[in-house]
């Protein structure tokens, strides 16, 4: 009989995928190999001659006091990062936390300045927002296993790749949140700019960008969570840091470590939102 | 000179708007270029110019297109067809940076929410137009601080606009439109959210700006009673048409069609009409020439009781009465002067009639009504009371 399923031979997706992306390797090395390099030495640079050659108790000091201004003068989060960065000093866990924290911090801020830009396309024209919106679906929906094969036959393994899957998994907030701040702007705000004669630029930056910054600061805010999620799944492709102990604590099924290293990226985290989530409030009283 | 001049400005919303304008230019009506286009007619072919240092007032209901139409001129929504001059020039003709230029120079808009800067003060949101146009921080912060001094806002510089009343809040926008010495203001509903009380004096505000600036005001609203109050022309618009252009007088009193009859019948005309609506010609006699003997005569050929009494360049001396010429006449006694009467009540032309309505009420005679002594009619008490009934029977006999 007759198959209707089998009308259509297999297409060879995958074949076709896997050519592309050798071909995109050898093709492009020129240009990701220096970036490989330069940018591994940056963040190696990050880690070790700055946040490492700051004492710890410095810097325990250092975030506790910026916490304490952030949060409007108030003691709990300051005193929660006092203990929590402690709690990692005590176990040992120090320069993995800061090669976290490199990774975290690049990744966020590259995903911030690609991101708003092209969240503020994306509220400007109807047919970018059409185009973008499928490709940030596909982003943040595909594993991050996937798209962790290119980015090692790419850029190798260490902290390079790690950054580049952060990137993939966590700028998507960003964009979506830039585009939606900016659409949600009133009308009547955007035709009084209009009516007294702005150019785009004048509009962009000081009505439209002003008035959606605590909407763009809260999608930073999730980029930034975001980022920190994916330490222990960067970790598999050699990015060092809390998420390698976490993953090295699982392949040798230690219970103990396993859950310090787990709790240390909770506390990162938990500093790191409420940071964040001020920042935007900070700003929005003041400015 | 007119500084607006808006010929044949359309709006037509949808995507085949160049079959609709087709349609609408062949006479189809709004319902039948819906159905056969899919596009609505937002503003119909608009005509109208407006004078220099004018308040010309568009008013309609909701959906009437009048917000579009304000728009329009600005060209913050894009018109279809039609030209818009301003000055002469052709907004509707110029490219992105003529049209930047004619709105940071000559137009400036007064929103009905507002549309103040939430996270600006006071201060850089009146001199928002100015920063746009580049100028220096100091010159364009006076003069801000000089539009703020004129609405009344001058000690609130540096508050947020959230920190203020919605009548403030108001006079902040009034205040950014008046920062980059605009020559039209167009007003977008400017008093429509705000209380009736604060709208009230708001309007009075206005007035006594505009009294001092003199510029053009282009005010949309949907409040016939404001429109009365502000406006020196009322443009009045239903479905996108401009139904009938006059002065709020022609509009109450020769409405154009039932539609804006029916709208205007529900306006308390006793706050509209003026005396100078409701009077008759006088019967008068004249000091210098006239003797009792004359005033007797006069009034028998009229049929009334009492005349007024004016010298030769209609400055009003008082009245006398049949019963006191009658008795002169009798006695012999040849002056008018001895027998005039002088309690007659005097109102100005432009007295309400809600004002006229107590004067009359306490009063034997009937009223004069006068400019600068000078008398120019007279009313009696039926004609108050007819203008009061609505019946449009007001006589407009000067």
């Amino acid at each position: 009989m007759f198959n209707m399923m089998s009308i259509v031979p297999k297409i060879p997706v995958a074949e076709g995928v896997t050519d592309f992306v050798g071909w995109l390797t050898d093709t492009f090395s020129f240009l990701f190999d220096p970036i490989k390099v330069h940018f591994g030495n940056l963040m190696d640079f990050i880690t070790e001659s700055v946040l490492m050659n700051i004492p710890p108790l410095i810097f325990i000091l250092l975030v506790a006091v910026i916490a304490f201004f952030l949060t409007g003068k108030k003691l709990g989060l300051a005193a929660f990062s006092i203990v929590g960065l402690w709690f990692i000093h005590n176990q040992g866990y120090w320069e993995e936390m800061m090669n976290t924290l490199t990774l975290v911090i690049v990744a966020s801020l590259l995903s911030v300045i690609i991101g708003v830009p092209i969240g503020i396309l994306m509220s400007k024209s109807k047919i970018t927002e059409t185009i973008f919106t499928p490709i940030l679906d596909f982003m943040q929906t595909m594993p991050a296993f996937v798209y962790l094969i290119p980015a090692v036959a790419f850029f190798g393994i260490g902290m390079v790749p790690g950054v580049i899957a952060s990137l993939i998994f966590a700028t998507p907030p960003t964009i979506r949140f830039t585009n939606l701040g900016i659409r949600q702007v009133s009308g009547e705000l955007v035709e009084a700019a209009d009516a007294f004669g702005s150019t785009g630029a004048q509009k962009l930056f000081k009505v439209e960008l002003p008035m959606a910054r605590p909407t763009i600061m809260a999608g930073i805010n999730q980029t930034v969570m975001l980022s920190l999620s994916m330490v222990v799944i960067a970790s598999m492709i050699g990015a060092p840091g809390l998420g390698s102990e976490v993953l090295s604590a699982l392949q040798r099924s230690q219970v103990g470590p396993g859950f310090v290293s787990g709790v240390g990226i909770v506390i990162l985290a938990i500093v790191i939102d409420r940071m964040t989530q001020n920042l935007s409030k900070e700003k929005k009283a003041n400015g | 000179m007119s500084i607006i001049e808006v010929k044949n400005l359309t709006k037509i919303f949808g995507k085949n708007t160049k079959q609709a304008l087709k349609l609408l230019d062949n006479g189809h009506s709004k319902e039948e270029i819906l159905k056969q286009t899919g596009s609505t007619v937002g503003v119909n072919r608009a005509n109208f110019s407006v004078e220099e240092g004018e308040i010309f007032v568009i008013m309609g209901l909701s959906g009437s297109g009048k917000s579009t139409l304000v728009r329009l001129i600005n060209r913050l929504i894009e018109p279809t067809g039609g030209n818009i001059y301003i000055n002469g020039e052709d907004l509707a003709k110029m490219n992105k940076q003529e049209l930047r230029e004619v709105r940071r120079k000559k137009l400036s808009m007064v929103f009905q929410k507002f549309g103040l800067f939430p996270h600006r003060t006071v201060l850089e949101n009146a001199a928002f137009g100015l920063e746009i146009q580049k100028v220096e921080k100091q010159e364009r912060e006076e003069k801000a601080k000089k539009a703020l001094e004129l609405v009344g806002l001058g000690g609130y510089l540096d508050q947020k606009p959230g920190q203020l009343s919605g009548g403030m809040q108001q006079r902040v926008g009034l205040a950014r439109a008046l920062t980059n010495d605009p020559s039209v203001l167009l007003m977008d509903e400017a008093f429509s959210a705000l209380d009736p009380l604060i709208r009230k004096e708001m309007q009075d505000e206005l007035i006594h700006l505009q009294s001092k600036m003199k510029k053009t005001i282009l005010f949309i609203t949907h409040d016939l009673d404001e429109a009365l109050r502000l406006g020196d022309r009322i443009a009045l618009m239903r479905d996108g048409n401009i139904v009938q252009i006059g002065t709020p007088e022609e509009i109450l009193v020769n409405p154009a069609n039932d539609y804006v009859e029916k709208f205007v019948e529900d306006v308390d005309k006793s706050k509209i009409f003026t005396a100078q609506h409701i009077m008759k010609r006088p019967e008068t006699i004249q000091i210098e020439k006239h003797g009792p003997r004359v005033a007797l005569e006069r009034m028998r050929e009229e049929g009334i009781s009492s005349i007024l009494v004016t010298d030769k360049n209609r400055q009003l001396q008082g009245y006398v009465t049949a019963e006191a010429a009658s008795q002169a006449v009798k006695s012999q006694n040849g002056d008018l002067k001895e027998i005039i009467k002088t309690d007659i009540p005097q109102v100005d032309k432009d007295t309400a009639l809600q004002d006229i309505f107590s004067v009359i009420y306490d009063s034997q005679t009937p009223v004069a009504v006068v400019e600068e002594g000078k008398l120019l009619g007279i009313i009696v008490r039926g004609a108050v009371i007819a203008a009061l009934a609505g019946e449009g029977e007001v006589e407009n006999n000067v």
